[in-house]
């Protein structure tokens, strides 16, 4: 058995590591596969704050990712066809840096998740994922219906958007910069989770009558919580973006809320590289079980089914033996 | 907007409503009963359809693919209860969701491997095919308007199995106390199984109705199972009147809304910016609606406290 | 006299044709306890919750620290430094003893929203929760998870919780409910030394302990307070003997 902070630093090593290897090796479809992992597991360390910490079952995250999505998609692809998002009041130009995308779909989706928790979180339990499931289905069937930005076929940009001083087209390069804001975002987390905020997010979590009984304005604590959980899940979706250099609706699918939490749940709820373990386990289930099989999404149903009912901790929780407890 | 068409698109949002509180009245039932939130409702649906499209081609009758959607759900249900589901109960929501989403991967990729990627049909049958003459001379699909009928005779039987049976009463005590049921001395797990299957009876049966003026495709059911979601937030956890007033609002909402809105835009817009915007509102408005009972009635119309 | 540190004033609640409070009022001095007695269903937890605010009362007020604080929630009152604990601990059971004392140092020093600082490096919200855990005699268990004290250690600490709110007044719901003989007297001396902190609006099922502590007895039957007095006055009351303590001798 493991000490979780000694597990945590193999797993960020190995995802260091892996694509590091397959550049030597010169395999960088595996830089790749590498990428996406930091991206999945960026989204999930945003759900897991809401969902592991604040006790939060949103169902629909994929509204922040796909905010995001679209906050790169809209913005590159003004830039690339030389046209204004927007000439009155003022004049808005698209753009393709990324530093600039990302700080718009950080704010975007943080506004979005700021309408979406203050509706959701006056309701709670069952309630909270039903209508965290129904908000994303709205954003998913708005984007079908709205064709100025491609509607169901989704959006292309032709080029990767810009970094200052890297060449973002370098698969290990653009793995980098994923790679270091996931780094970030986990310290970040780290530190939200032990801070006060924290204490009192996972406080409540385990007794909302208690918090509010000493003082702490449970609703505005977990509204708070929501929005930075959707605005690191709402960069990764940018990111995501840029990997594919195409956005479709299919980032706000339900499916897509889904595979973020199972995600959480097969890395282990709560803990803090959960995520990034369960991104990175789904990855390569999707890589080789899909290789085997064209219905690979059989076995990925047994063994969410085997985790849930019989290994709850997920992987971190089997590999370590620490108790389950607030970060 | 002539009133012939306006009726007839009410009748259309009846139509989805009722086909609405059938999916909504099992997922409320089972939530009411045993507290489970379950995603797999959706994948019941679809199996009803594709119970019934499997033996309507292969017995060319109505009637017996609609039993075998009623037979097929149910027994799946009561599988999947007695293997997984009851495992559920005393976990937390974030155990059923994950779970239960488990088995819409299983069921879907299953029925893919089966029946294949294209989709199937499922014919109206010739007695119910062709248009009926209402009062006022409108012309409907006597097809929909048997699905109405159908739905309002399932709701009445439904509220009269609740209040007035026996399981009708086991299933209130249910709800209301646990242990009391336990101690009447009913054995918990059987009335478990029945009311899942009931509830998955209500969605294959929903399934196959709809299956035959849509197409019967793996997936089908999860759009529907989220606009139930949206029906029982409106209506109120656990409570039938909730789920068939909420289904009857959405569905009328919802088809009303998407005739209504462009057409309403194209007063001061021209007819193709209308159409877009319309459009685009449209499929938003049920989650409008359900914001808007969210701040003023934040556990539904017919929820309690 | 001075001014009443809690103070209903005419309370009212009714569930359908129940009156759960039927003109309630009911003050709290500084300095005493003032113990609430009632045979079961007389209406205690409605009048605790309309006092916590946790429940709105359809009519009548309910003061604290001389204003009226009928609009404000639970939260906001807790704020102004009323302390409550519950007749079932409402304690994280995941968190240490400690986590938990910290806890109701955050929520008292209005810190939940400080992002950076790790919470349990904080000298001042550890001062304060040590502080806390120390008058209850629980330091011992400080990095106790909370899920394995006994059932009296979990009172222990529900009263500390109460105590880094530095309260104005106490509202304690059974506090000696399922607690031995020996923690039921040591909770009694301790109470008898906190009431100079702040005053205790003590519910107690335990009439030993509430003739031993009360400096006040108020009597609630079927939603009226049908006696308020010293411990002799409610003893000799008959009244309240036929009500509420005949009953007790004859269980």
């Amino acid at each position: 058995m493991l000490r979780e902070s000694t597990l945590n630093i193999v797993i960020a090593s190995l995802l260091l590591l892996v694509p590091v290897a397959a550049l030597f090796l010169d395999e960088p479809f595996f830089i790749t596969l590498a990428t996406k992992v930091a991206i999945l597991a960026l989204a999930a360390v945003g759900l897991n704050l809401a969902l592991g910490q604040g006790g939060l079952v949103s169902f629909g995250h994929a509204t922040f990712f796909g905010v995001g999505g679209y906050s790169m998609g809209i913005l590159a692809s003004h830039a690339q066809s030389f046209t204004p998002l927007m000439e009155v009041p003022f004049l808005i130009e698209g753009t393709n840096s990324m530093p600039v995308i990302w700080l718009v779909a950080m704010i975007a989706s943080a506004l979005v998740a700021l309408v979406v928790g203050a509706l959701s979180l006056r309701t709670s339990g069952v309630y909270f994922i039903m209508v965290t499931l129904a908000f994303g289905q709205m954003f998913y069937y708005f984007t079908i219906s709205w064709p100025a930005y491609g509607g169901e076929d989704g959006l292309s940009i032709y080029v990767r958007n810009q970094f200052p001083g890297l060449n973002t087209l370098d698969p290990i390069q653009f793995f980098g910069i994923c790679y270091v804001i996931l780094m970030l975002a986990l310290l970040f987390v780290s530190r939200l989770n032990n801070s006060p905020f924290g204490l009192a997010l996972a406080g409540a979590r385990q007794n909302t009558e208690r918090a509010q009984t000493v003082g702490i304005n449970t609703y505005r604590l977990r509204l708070v919580a929501f929005v930075i959980s959707g605005a690191i899940t709402g960069l990764a979706g940018a990111l995501f973006a840029d990997l594919n250099r195409f956005v479709s609706p299919t980032m706000f699918s339900w499916h897509t809320s889904g595979e973020i939490m199972i995600f959480i749940i097969l890395g282990g709820v709560a803990r803090l590289y959960g995520p990034v373990a369960g991104a990175a386990l789904f990855i390569v289930l999707e890589h080789y079980l899909g290789g085997l099989s064209e219905y690979w999404h059989i076995y990925l149903g047994a063994i969410l089914l085997f985790v849930v009912l019989f290994a709850h901790g997920g992987l971190i929780g089997t590999l370590s033996k620490k108790e389950r407890r607030h970060a | 907007m002539s009133l012939i068409l306006l009726v007839e698109q009410v009748l259309n949002g009846l139509q989805f409503g009722v086909m609405l509180f059938l999916m909504a009245a099992g997922l409320t039932l089972i939530f009411g009963v045993m507290g489970l939130i379950n995603l797999a409702h959706g994948s019941l649906y679809m199996v009803g359809a594709f119970a019934a499209a499997a033996v309507a081609a292969w017995s060319g009758s109505f009637v017996l693919a609609l039993i075998a959607s009623l037979a097929a759900a149910a027994a799946f249900g009561a599988l999947i209860e007695l293997t997984i589901i009851r495992r559920l109960y005393d976990r937390d929501h974030l155990d059923q969701v994950l779970a239960t989403f488990a088995l819409i991967l299983v069921f879907s990729e299953a029925t893919r491997w089966v029946f294949g990627s294209f989709p199937l049909f499922l014919d109206i049958p010739d007695a119910l095919s062709g248009t009926v003459m209402l009062p006022g001379g409108i012309q409907y699909s006597l097809y929909r308007l048997t699905i109405i009928v159908i739905g309002l005779v399932v709701a009445a039987a439904l509220f009269l199995l609740i209040s007035k049976t026996r399981v009708g009463m086991r299933i209130r005590a249910g709800e209301s106390d646990r242990e009391m049921i336990g101690a009447l001395g009913v054995d918990i797990s059987v009335l478990y199984t029945l009311v899942f299957a009931l509830g998955a009876a209500l969605a294959g049966l929903s399934g196959a109705l709809v299956g035959a003026i849509q197409s019967v495709e793996v997936g089908m059911g999860e759009p529907v199972l989220i606009l139930a979601f949206v029906v029982i937030v409106i209506g109120g956890i656990g409570s039938i009147k909730g789920a068939l007033a909420g289904a009857i609002l959405v569905g009328l909402t919802d088809t009303l809304g998407r005739t209504m809105l462009p057409w309403a835009f194209t007063t001061f817009m021209d007819a193709s910016a209308a159409n877009t915007v319309g459009s685009a509102l449209a499929s938003m408005l049920i989650y409008v609606l359900m914001a808007g009972v969210l701040i003023f009635k934040p556990n539904g119309l017919f929820g309690s406290a | 006299m001075p001014d009443p540190i809690l103070n209903v004033v005419d309370v009212h609640k009714s569930f359908g044709a129940l009156k759960a409070s039927d003109g309630i009022t009911l003050d709290l001095y500084p300095g005493e306890i003032h113990a609430l007695i009632g045979p079961n269903g007389a209406g205690k937890s409605t009048l605790i919750k309309q006092i916590a605010g946790g429940m709105k009362p359809d009519s009548g007020a309910v003061h604290f620290l001389g204003r009226d604080v009928s609009a404000l929630s639970t939260v906001e009152r807790a704020r102004l430094g009323l302390a409550r604990t519950f007749q079932i601990s409402a304690l994280a059971m995941e968190y240490t003893v400690l986590e938990n004392a910290v806890l109701g140092a955050v929520g008292q020093s209005g810190g939940a929203f400080r992002f950076f600082r790790p919470a349990m490096k904080d000298k001042a919200l550890l001062a304060r929760a040590h502080a806390a855990l120390e008058q209850v005699k629980l330091t011992d268990h400080a990095q106790t998870i909370t899920a394995e004290l006994s059932h009296g250690q979990r009172r222990q600490l529900e009263v500390a919780v109460a105590l880094t709110l530095s309260p104005k007044a106490f509202m304690m719901d059974e506090p000696m409910a399922g607690m031995g003989g020996g923690g039921s007297k040591r909770l009694t001396a301790f109470l008898r030394e906190l009431k100079h902190e702040a005053p205790i609006l003590l519910v107690e099922h335990d009439m030993d302990a509430v003739f031993a502590l009360a400096d006040r007895i108020s009597v609630l039957v079927y939603g009226k307070i049908i006696a308020t007095g010293s411990v002799e006055e409610i003893r000799a009351n008959p009244e309240v003997q036929l009500a509420y303590l005949g009953e007790e001798d004859a269980s």
